[in-house]
């Protein structure tokens, strides 16, 4: 093992922890919310577990990924160390320390206020100060990304990032932007609420705060993912990259769209005016421009692969594809369940659409395509891809990597789809159980919630196979030489100079002007209202 | 920037679907009956009963239609049954005096927030038939058992 990678390895441990606890904990959720009777079933649990599922899922895995990938793209691409790593340590140690906290305040039951902690639901102040001290150490890895970039500019003047660095660079940036909402919202507000120092609370302020963090973060899930399809997987499929103009194009494009955009959450809240609300609408419609350019270029770097392998007629090149290999299949899966997913999340964004599916099943069902396939899925792939290479190993229990992407297609297939159908039946999301008192309407949604508990099923059993094939490998795989991280060729020669879309400075400025566009004026009249506050609640 | 003949006609009919998605929004938004509820209005949380606006709780019938006033708490609606005239428009009003709860009438566009320290208000019409009114916002322990039931009356 390479020194270097201690840290991304520090990082991987974590992730995949709190990736297998929660893991348990949804498969539980979707028995209960069948109806089935397990023993522990109580309303307590339930919710504790749902937050403990949603917060280790949403922002423990996710985060802890996200900087381990991170570190390993601008070490390897750059081919030089961090030019911080003091700061890269103390970063980890101080989420680490903050999710320990938050986990100890969620685990013994003073914390279930799901991963969106909305007041005046109140927890112990210890998850209000973990979550900040997660954000904090985040920052870190923002930082340390940044810093060792400018230190390779120096010395390449004018030579533009590589694409995966490129994309790593903008989730870094994008993060910095988005974390400023959820920042504000702890400090400011719930962490003095929580420790007695304020009385009271204006819920519709932290609500607005948290939705500015709270679709970037949705972008922070994303790009990374992107960054694999870009970088990493045409050249496990066996071709080149269809284009890279296009893929600084696209990260380029989610840093000045994915904030400006919050509102299209709180649709349905009070306290905004509608005219807000539909300028919001109008531009999260243009976050789907990105995503369909990726589909193209990915789809088509799957071609250049197929024709490679010799495939000549129109479909055939899909068969030439290493389906076996977990990587290529898990990418595959993830981008085809990320196609519905994205189709629902126009239906969502569309202002008066949304009243019909706001907070029922549906929305469960669609950020599961999303973040719960799309991103979840595709940081497994490359887990696969990483992991041996980092560890100096070998893959270990290769059947059980081999199976586990279509363990989670079929999983997810029939979870996503049946509660797709009970949210646009009106079940809502987040219950123990639906069936309320016997409610002849309720009971129509019983047949699918069963389906909904046979695809959680499967989805831990696909969790399952990941975790053991981590541990396999971690602690027994065969030892050999590090093989290096090969990333993806461009079809056509980069450009050897850096062009407006490598000009991240000027970006961030346009992205931050848009913010301001957005935000600026309904905060500001917010603020200027008379508001009357909220005490704290703890009904769990 | 050399992009290939194919992509770009990918661009451009992805750019046509994103105008048509948004046309379609900026129509409803023109035609005034498809606003999310975005009513702005503050009313102190803790003094809600003693409110001339929620003093009175419960179904009043107006010129056109009806309007029902009610509050969420946890874990129950304040009336839980409320009886509206069908095929007329009918305006809700609602608050919370503790925390925030979701209002959804199940099969039905009627769907608001219900956050304390504000006023939710929103119109909708129903169809004759008896509606299960539910919270679908994660509210504590009893989140799953807080529903109401609202009946649409067909009127002469």
């Amino acid at each position: 093992m390479n020194r270097a990678d201690r840290l991304p390895l520090a990082n991987f441990a974590v992730a995949i922890t709190a990736f297998g606890i929660a893991s348990a904990m949804a498969m539980m959720q979707a028995l209960s919310r069948a109806s089935l009777d397990l023993p522990f079933r109580s309303p307590k649990m339930y919710y504790l577990s749902v937050t403990a599922h949603g917060v280790l899922m949403a922002l423990v895995f996710t985060t802890f990924f996200i900087v381990g990938f991170g570190y390993v793209v601008v070490t390897r691409t750059l081919n030089r160390p961090l030019a911080t790593p003091r700061l890269a340590w103390t970063g980890f140690w101080v989420a680490l320390t903050g999710t320990a906290l938050a986990a100890g305040a969620i685990l013994s039951g003073q914390a279930s206020v799901l991963y969106t902690f909305y007041p005046p639901l109140q927890a112990h102040p210890a998850f209000y100060i973990g979550a900040a001290l997660l954000i904090v150490g985040s920052w870190c890895w923002s930082a340390t990304t940044i810093l060792t970039y400018r230190a390779w500019r120096r010395e390449h003047p004018g030579v533009p990032a590589p694409l995966a660095l490129h994309g790593m660079l903008v989730t870094a940036i994008l993060w910095l932007i988005a974390t400023v909402g959820v920042a504000i919202e702890d400090l400011v507000l719930l962490i003095p609420w929580s420790l007695g120092l304020t009385k009271t609370i204006d819920p519709m302020l932290a609500r607005m705060l948290f939705w500015y963090f709270g679709h970037p973060l949705v972008y922070f899930w994303l790009l990374p993912a992107y960054v694999v399809w870009y970088t990493i997987f045409p050249r496990v499929a066996g071709g080149k990259l269809f284009s890279d103009p296009l893929g600084r194009l696209v990260f380029i494009l989610f840093l000045i769209l994915s904030t400006p955009v919050g509102f299209h959450h709180e649709f349905m809240d009070p306290g905004i005016p509608a005219g807000w609300k539909f300028l919001h609408s109008m531009i999260t419609m243009w976050i789907l421009f990105p995503s369909f350019v990726t589909a193209f270029t990915i789809t088509a770097s799957m071609e250049v692969a197929g024709r490679l392998k010799g495939a000549t007629g129109w479909l055939d090149w899909l068969g030439k594809l290493p389906w076996r290999d977990p990587t290529f299949s898990s990418v595959a899966f993830a981008m085809l369940l990320f196609a519905i997913g994205g189709i629902g999340g126009a239906i969502n964004a569309s202002y008066m659409l949304n009243s019909v599916v706001h907070n029922t099943a549906w929305i469960q069902a669609h950020f599961h395509l999303t973040v719960g396939s799309a991103v979840a899925l595709t940081f497994m792939g490359v887990s696969y891809y990483l992991l041996p290479r980092l560890l100096g190993r070998e893959l270990e229990l290769g059947l059980l990597a081999r199976v586990q992407p279509y363990l989670w297609f079929i999983g997810m297939a029939l979870f996503s789809f049946s509660n797709h159908i009970t949210g646009l039946m009106g079940m809502p999301r987040r219950v123990m159980e639906a069936t309320y008192g016997g409610s002849p309407i309720a009971a129509q949604w019983k047949v699918l919630t069963g389906v909904s508990a046979v695809g959680g099923l499967f989805l831990f059993a696909s969790a399952g196979c990941f975790v053991l094939v981590m541990l396999g490998t971690w602690l027994a795989g065969k030892r050999r030489d590090p093989q290096p991280i090969e990333w993806a060729e461009p079809l056509h020669p980069v450009a050897a100079r850096t062009t407006l879309l490598d000009r991240y400075g000027l970006w961030t400025i346009v992205a931050i002007v848009i913010v301001l566009i957005a935000y600026a004026v309904p905060l500001w009249q917010h603020l200027q209202m008379t508001t009357y506050g909220s005490p704290g609640f703890k009904p769990f | 920037m050399n992009v290939p003949l194919y992509e770009k006609i990918w661009m451009w009919a992805a750019a046509v679907i994103i105008v048509v998605f948004a046309l379609s929004v900026a129509v409803g938004y023109g035609a005034s009956a498809l606003q999310p509820p975005s009513h702005v209005e503050t009313i102190d949380p803790a003094k809600v009963f003693g409110d001339p606006r929620f003093a009175q709780r419960g179904v009043t019938m107006t010129a056109g239609g009806a309007t029902v006033v009610a509050v969420a708490m946890m874990f129950t609606f304040q009336p839980a049954e409320v009886r509206v005239p069908a095929g007329k428009p009918v305006t809700f009003r609602l608050t919370s005096i503790d925390v925030t709860h979701g209002f959804e009438i199940v099969g039905t566009n009627g769907n608001t927030m219900v956050v304390p320290g504000y006023v939710s208000q929103f119109t909708t019409r129903f169809a004759p038939g008896e509606y299960l009114i539910v919270c679908n916002e994660y509210c504590g322990g009893g989140h799953h058992l807080m529903s109401a039931k609202l009946i649409a009356e067909a009127t002469p």
